[in-house]
């Protein structure tokens, strides 16, 4: 299968790129200046990203459809408020997670934000449950960016006037050029941004007009440092089919009114593991030193047992040293717990922490 | 001092005496990207020519770094492990990585000059 390009793909060029393929997709990994330095100027300052590889499904419906979706959620979609957006995962009957989500009620349905190498398979069980009743659309006629950092509130508020009243998780339908684009405040760096819906033949004078008010074009490299410190999970590596949201320490995203009734695909699984505990469990891992440990490091305790292992590890440009999560044996995840990492034939110290690594300034009570 | 030499995985090497000082090009730095993390050699050890004598990361992946010559490690500098940024700023000179006391000076007879070598490296990177 040929590789796709984004509708920025020229401007990537224009900012001398440097492409990796990404879920099909040629994607940027980063730009002339680095991804220390585009990280850091995310934290400091403003930076774009161009996430349209990513799937933007669009499913019109009501009540009917609102009851149809708790049925594959683990949210309370009834009670969710207009233009709100959760996070969520697609579980499989196992609570095993095949794609982590953001799901956003809007007056027409709901808008779900699906990972790029799930997308289609996502489309397809989504499609098998709820059948032909409801239109669902997997929008290639829309592209995606995000903008993010402190800075990134004002910029974007200069070029679409009003954005700035957005609380975080929730989102709304602006004008740019007399195109609709829906705007929610949202994203994976842990800093303050918003992401940006609009259609592919706009993306681009947008995107110009961003970076001529100060922001810059940032890539997947960048996105991944960032949110690592951030303490976000990436799928395919933090999680997967083999691993549970309650495994995945996240379940805060289930709705507790949900968990009383049961009833959504997975649900057995995830009230039995919240009654019963899990075996293993996610967390944060910071190695002494600067040694960094890569996804699939395995983790050793005190008296040398193999406990776990890493599934993200990086060096962490804002936290100036090595960052890392992955799964170790419950009774080994508490804070401070100290452990042992295997890289290239040693075992280094390091000691379980919690998350983030870099705290997130979320902006929640504008209005 | 001899004129500076060039291996293909992209190591420099000095010769002054029977002491060689060795590191990273410039060209090594710019595919890496930032460089996050350099392990060294020991002082005392052995190393062999061709064989791994130290690691450098960028925040996207690890790469060995092998010596280009065999010899006994003599020095190495602390200064890139405190701070690895120091490698992606002066990567042929300040930013060097170790020394050796070579075993077999015609092993540099092996190496490329700086004109073969930036040949080689615009040739392997296209």
């Amino acid at each position: 299968m040929e590789t796709k390009k984004t509708s920025l793909y020229q401007l990537h060029q224009d900012c001398n790129a440097k492409f990796v393929e990404f879920a099909g997709y040629q994607m940027p990994i980063q730009y002339s200046e680095g991804i220390v330095e585009e990280h850091k100027f995310t934290r400091n300052h403003s930076g774009i990203f161009d996430v349209s590889h990513m799937g933007q499904l669009f499913i019109y419906g009501g009540e009917d459809l609102i009851k149809d979706l708790e049925k594959i959620f683990p949210l309370d979609l009834k009670n969710l408020k207009l233009n709100h957006s959760k996070y969520s995962f697609l579980m499989d009957k196992d609570a095993g997670i095949h794609d982590d989500l953001i799901i956003t009620k809007t007056k027409e349905g709901f808008l779900i934000i699906l990972n790029a190498a799930c997308k289609d398979n996502d489309f397809k069980i989504l499609k098998e449950f709820l059948g032909d009743k409801y239109k669902m659309v997997l929008d290639e006629n829309r592209s995606l960016i995000a903008i993010q950092g402190p800075k990134s509130s004002e910029i974007l508020n200069d070029v679409i006037n009003g954005v700035k009243d957005l609380n975080f998780m929730s989102g709304n339908w602006f004008t740019f050029e007399n195109q609709k684009v829906y705007i929610t405040r949202s994203g994976y760096t842990g800093e303050d941004g918003f992401e940006i819906s609009i259609v592919n033949d706009f993306v681009d004078q947008l995107t110009r007009e961003l970076i001529n008010k100060g922001s810059k074009l940032i890539g997947l490299g960048a996105r991944d440092t960032l949110r690592l410190e951030a303490g976000l999970c990436l799928y395919g590596h933090d999680l997967d089919k083999d691993k549970t949201p309650v495994e995945a320490n996240l379940k805060w995203a289930i709705s507790k009114e949900r968990i009383s009734k049961g009833d959504f695909i997975g649900s057995d699984i995830i009230i039995k593991q919240l009654n019963f505990g899990v075996s293993k469990i996610r967390v944060g891992i910071k190695p002494e030193g600067r040694i960094i440990a890569r996804e699939k490091t395995k983790i050793f305790n005190q008296s040398d047992v193999h406990i776990g292992e890493i599934t993200s590890g990086t060096f962490g440009p804002s936290v100036n040293g090595p960052v890392a999560m992955g799964y170790v044996e419950n009774e080994f995840s508490k804070k401070n717990t100290k452990v042992f990492l295997e890289v290239r034939g040693k075992k280094h110290p390091a000691s379980i922490c919690s998350l983030p690594f870099y705290k997130k300034s979320y902006v929640k009570g504008v209005n | 001092m001899s004129e500076v030499k060039y291996s293909k995985e992209h190591e420099w090497i000095k010769l002054d005496g029977d002491v060689a000082t060795i590191g990273i090009t410039k060209h090594a730095t710019e595919m890496l990207g930032d460089i996050v993390f350099a392990e060294l050699p020991e002082k005392g050890s052995s190393v062999e020519k061709d064989g791994t004598a130290g690691v450098v990361e960028s925040t996207k992946a690890a790469s060995d770094v092998y010596t280009p010559v065999s010899g006994e490690v003599v020095d190495t500098n602390q200064a890139i492990v405190d701070d690895p940024s120091k490698i992606n700023q002066d990567p042929e000179d300040s930013a060097w990585f170790f020394k050796l006391k070579i075993k077999d000076p015609s092993e540099m007879d092996t190496l490329m000059n700086k004109d073969d070598y930036d040949k080689f490296a615009k040739e392997t990177s296209a």
